[in-house]
């Protein structure tokens, strides 16, 4: 009895921190990945800087990046766990009576929604990489779209006109609200980038702009009409001897990738810059022909998320620690007090001061390892309860359970040394006499 | 030869600033194979005098030869030694560990042991000690489930697992009623007689006193009579 409430202090001590170590991992992990759904872990490859006749286009200057640089990073970067082309166009999207600018109207492949972690459609589904190939006038689009264009009646199946060709909407995205700078991320369409690319930048350049005149509105074609007549910049003669790559007309404005996790945000990066540079054919000394931007202040956000969750759970386990092995010392005292006859007649036998100090120390550490014991079985419990009770997310920490074993054994040592000191050191006279 | 001689054993207590003199230069011996009782009254420094023949006290002064070893200037864990290889001790109180069973209270001493024993060892040496004084058929009893008298048989049979050449018996019989104290003074005087096992009675109770063959008194911290072995004594 008195032994069970002994090791009551180091079990609620454990239970405590094996509870608090995985559901605060679970909260940990679930913060992550709420962060990593901002783009925490998101790459952007820019084609660099063009120096044209001395004058700097700045980055995106150069139409280097294609969508195969795309897919090779996939495969052949580790840390990355997709990539996908991007290119961008502006264009005005009509429905019917009702017309809208879209803040992103994109060209990519379905991956893009796993890079941003958007693969979750609210309505319907997202092209396909089929529909990538064939060029297919399709497309998906965010909240913001469908409440400006169709009023919030669903979107699936029906046209929306952009740069005079219609694509059907196949997919609405789950809103996602507006991001770090306040920019409405749900004001997008995206849709294959070849279809971007070839039907509707391509068409803007030439022909397709009288057909929409007749109107009164002013076409975004003609507000930004500049941007694409340039895209192909005829390489010199040097240039494609330098390159002997065919010329390639599947450039795009960028590359968006995602890296494993927070820490794989620095390897992404080398890995994707020896690989481009490779495919590139830039020589060791000559600088990269795109830029690599990541999302620093997200990632650093998120690394200080974690260290100050980390830092909570460790000083709430410290604590119930030490109040569990305050209360065993407590009672290893009161138990040296009452068992002082026995100490006196154990060395009145013959049990030297070391003896006496081994057995009330090996007993207090007996009290903590049970106490553990039944401390990690309570905390499974606590976690998996709160787990099916509350749902929230909890994940079984292997490294807890032996902290705690080897901490509970710890504080079995250094708070049931003083007892046992103080046993050894008694007078067995005086051991003897005691009522 | 004498087992034990005490040469002028002094022992002073310091009670803050003031000296108290229990034991003001005690001479004595016993020899091997005696059965002695130690009489005195409370306050005589009788218990002193047992502590430090009971090597669980050392002398302020003098000697204490113990089986041919001078062990005044002992330390304790020396002494806890001589203790565990020399003396068995018996209590008033028993002192019997509680919620453990007569055999595992006969084997306790054998664990502070310097040699190492296999605990199949120790069992067999303690039931061998607990047939001995008659209790074969309790030894799987706590020390709750037994009449005083066998509490005290048990606490005999564990003073004598050691093999002790010498047993100290504090009030051995203080707390058991006459029969009982009666088979138990029986059971020393067996084992002094068929055995040779060097025997100290220490009691206030003259009745006690009288199974033994010599009586040593204390007064006032020094021997008032029968310091010295009768054997001794006519040899002189």
């Amino acid at each position: 009895m008195r032994a069970a409430l002994t090791t009551l202090g180091i079990v609620i001590g454990v239970a405590a921190v094996i509870a608090m170590m995985e559901i605060g991992n679970g909260s940990a992990k679930a913060i992550q990945h709420t962060i990593a759904t901002m783009g925490a872990y998101n790459l952007m490859v820019f084609p660099g800087n063009a120096l044209m006749s001395g004058v700097s286009t700045g980055s995106g200057g150069s139409m280097r990046l294609t969508p195969e640089d795309a897919e090779a990073i996939l495969t052949d970067c580790s840390s990355v766990t997709a990539a996908a082309p991007v290119v961008w166009a502006r264009a005005q999207a009509v429905y019917n009576n009702l017309n809208w600018q879209p803040g992103n109207l994109l060209g990519t492949t379905p991956s893009f929604l796993d890079v941003r972690d958007w693969s979750e459609m609210a309505q319907g589904n997202a092209f396909t990489d089929r529909d990538v190939r064939n060029c297919s006038k399709v497309c998906v689009i965010g909240k913001t779209i469908v409440r400006m264009l169709f009023m919030d009646e669903s979107p699936i199946g029906k046209e929306i006109r952009l740069m005079n060709v219609n694509f059907k909407v196949v997919g609405v995205l789950k809103a996602k609200g507006a991001n770090m700078m306040g920019s409405d991320q749900d004001d997008i369409i995206l849709a294959p980038w070849t279809t971007i690319k070839y039907r509707v930048t391509g068409v803007s350049a030439t022909a397709a702009v009288p057909v929409a005149t007749t109107t009164t509105s002013i076409l975004p074609s003609q507000v930004y009409p500049a941007a694409q007549a340039s895209l192909y910049p005829v390489p010199s003669a040097s240039q494609q001897t330098d390159t002997p790559q065919p010329v390639r007309f599947a450039n795009v404005n960028a590359i968006v990738v995602q890296a494993r996790s927070a820490d794989a945000v620095k390897p992404a990066i080398d890995e994707t810059t020896a690989l481009l540079r490779e495919r590139h054919h830039i020589q060791p000394s000559m600088p990269e022909d795109f830029t690599i931007r990541d999302m620093t202040e997200m990632v650093r956000t998120m690394s200080s998320t974690t260290e100050l969750m980390t830092t909570l759970l460790l000083i709430v386990a410290a604590i119930s620690l030490v109040v569990g092995g305050v209360g065993i010392m407590n009672i290893m005292l009161v138990s040296v007090t009452e068992r002082t006859r026995e100490i006196g007649l154990r060395m009145a036998v013959g049990a030297q001061s070391g003896d006496i100090l081994h057995q009330f120390l090996m007993e207090a550490i007996v009290l903590c390892l049970i106490g553990g014991a039944v401390g990690i079985a309570l905390g499974r419990t606590t976690s998996v309860l709160v787990r099916m009770i509350k749902h929230w997310p909890t994940v079984v920490s292997l490294g807890a359970i032996v902290v705690a074993v080897a901490v509970s054994a710890l504080v079995g040592v250094l708070f049931g040394f003083y007892p046992a000191w103080k046993a050894s050191r008694l007078d067995p006279i005086d051991a003897l006499r005691y009522e | 030869m004498a087992l034990l001689e005490l040469h002028e054993v002094c022992k002073t207590y310091h009670l803050g600033e003031m000296d108290l003199q229990v034991l003001k230069g005690v001479t004595l011996s016993v020899a091997k194979g005696e059965l002695v009782a130690l009489m005195g009254a409370s306050g005589s420094g009788k218990s002193t005098l047992m502590n430090i023949l009971g090597c669980l006290d050392r002398p302020s002064s003098g000697e204490y030869w113990l089986d041919g070893q001078e062990i005044s200037g002992a330390s304790a864990d020396e002494r806890a030694r001589l203790r565990n290889r020399l003396i068995g001790f018996v209590f008033q109180s028993f002192n019997l560990l509680a919620r453990t069973s007569a055999l595992d209270n006969v084997c306790m001493p054998l664990t502070y042991g310097l040699e190492y024993i296999h605990e199949h060892e120790m069992k067999a040496r303690a039931t061998e000690m607990l047939r001995k004084v008659g209790l074969a058929d309790r030894m799987d009893h706590q020390p709750s489930q037994l009449s005083g008298g066998q509490q005290q048989r048990v606490a005999i049979a564990r003073s004598l697992i050691n093999r002790p050449r010498l047993l100290l018996a504090d009030e051995p019989t203080g707390n058991l009623d006459s029969r009982t104290s009666e088979e138990i003074l029986q059971m020393f005087r067996e084992l002094n007689e068929k055995e040779g096992l060097t025997i100290i009675l220490v009691t206030h109770d003259p009745e006690v006193a009288h199974h033994a063959k010599r009586t040593i008194r204390i007064r006032d911290g020094l021997i008032a009579g029968g310091a010295e072995s009768k054997g001794e004594e006519t040899q002189k």
